[in-house]
């Protein structure tokens, strides 16, 4: 592992908002998580960022090959605020990606620290690549 | 907002109206401030994260998110009225692996943000949880207000 662009400055990433409001039956804001997905030769990792989700907050399905991510989160500003300056909102995660890789349901594992969801998802025996000996 | 106690009137469906103009406005803010960030922020002052400000009748509220920055890795000072936080949020990649999505910044970053009114900087308090920093800012005695009795 090593750290990439050490010292560029980081850029303003403005929270993505889930258009149409079709999928969602409750009110309230909806944020798509920005993500690192990568893939390994066992594994497909992926890094969500979902700030003011607590642990027991996160709620992960995979189903066929459609993984869902979502993230509740709790207002945490007082009542007796007023607001100055407001430049982000907050609100739930929700993203939903397609794995075409068949996954190792069982092995999936998920931690959520410091806001950041890590999901690692192990691949399936059968869908690891696997060399073919050609007898002579 | 500032404004908020003039939205506060009896008339719930004109108040989603007024809500979703003032998001259109704050985004717009946004952009503003990525075009020409000189005019917002101070020298040397950048524009991550995105701060929320409010105010009680004691302190100052900040909040920003920073998710997977350690806290470490977190700086926060104060001068005068002005606060600022700076810090790097660190990303580790995988060589060996192959990226299908890398949507996650990483970098340094540094920003002041000016209160509206004197601080007591010696009872400055800081938490940072689940990503989000919140740092409480009390008020000066002199900036708190204060309730004139009527004789």
């Amino acid at each position: 592992m090593t750290h990439h662009d050490e010292g560029k400055e980081i850029k303003v990433g403005k929270k993505q908002e889930v258009s149409g409001a079709t999928e969602q039956t409750r009110s309230g804001l909806v944020f798509i998580p920005a993500v690192d997905i990568f893939e390994t030769e066992h594994e497909i990792n992926l890094m969500a960022d979902m700030p003011g989700v607590k642990p027991d907050n996160v709620d992960i399905d995979l189903r066929e090959n459609t993984l869902t991510i979502a993230g509740e989160i709790t207002p945490f500003e007082e009542a007796n605020e007023e607001d100055l300056l407001i430049e982000y909102e907050v609100g739930r995660y929700f993203r939903q990606f397609t794995i075409p890789e068949l996954i190792d349901q069982g092995k999936i594992d998920a931690r959520l620290s410091e806001g950041v969801l890590k999901l690692v998802l192990p691949k399936a025996e059968k869908a690891k690549p696997r060399k073919i000996e050609i007898r002579t | 907002m500032f404004t908020r106690g003039l939205w506060n009137l009896p008339t719930h469906g004109l108040r989603s109206h007024f809500d979703e103009l003032d998001r259109m406005r704050r985004h717009l803010d946004q952009v503003f401030r990525q075009v020409e960030p000189s005019r917002f922020a101070g020298r040397g002052a950048g524009v991550f994260p995105l701060v929320n400000l409010t105010e009680t009748a004691e302190a100052y509220v900040l909040r920003a998110e920073l998710p997977g920055v350690a806290a470490e890795n977190l700086d926060i000072q104060t001068m005068g009225r002005n606060i600022t936080i700076s810090g790097e949020r660190m990303i580790e990649v995988e060589p060996s692996a192959k990226y299908h999505r890398r949507e996650r910044e990483s970098g340094r970053f540094s920003r002041a943000i000016a209160l509206p009114g004197d601080i007591d900087r010696d009872r400055v308090s800081a938490v940072l949880k689940d990503g989000v920093l919140q740092v409480t800012i009390p008020k000066a005695e002199a900036a708190k207000p204060r309730k004139i009795e009527i004789k």
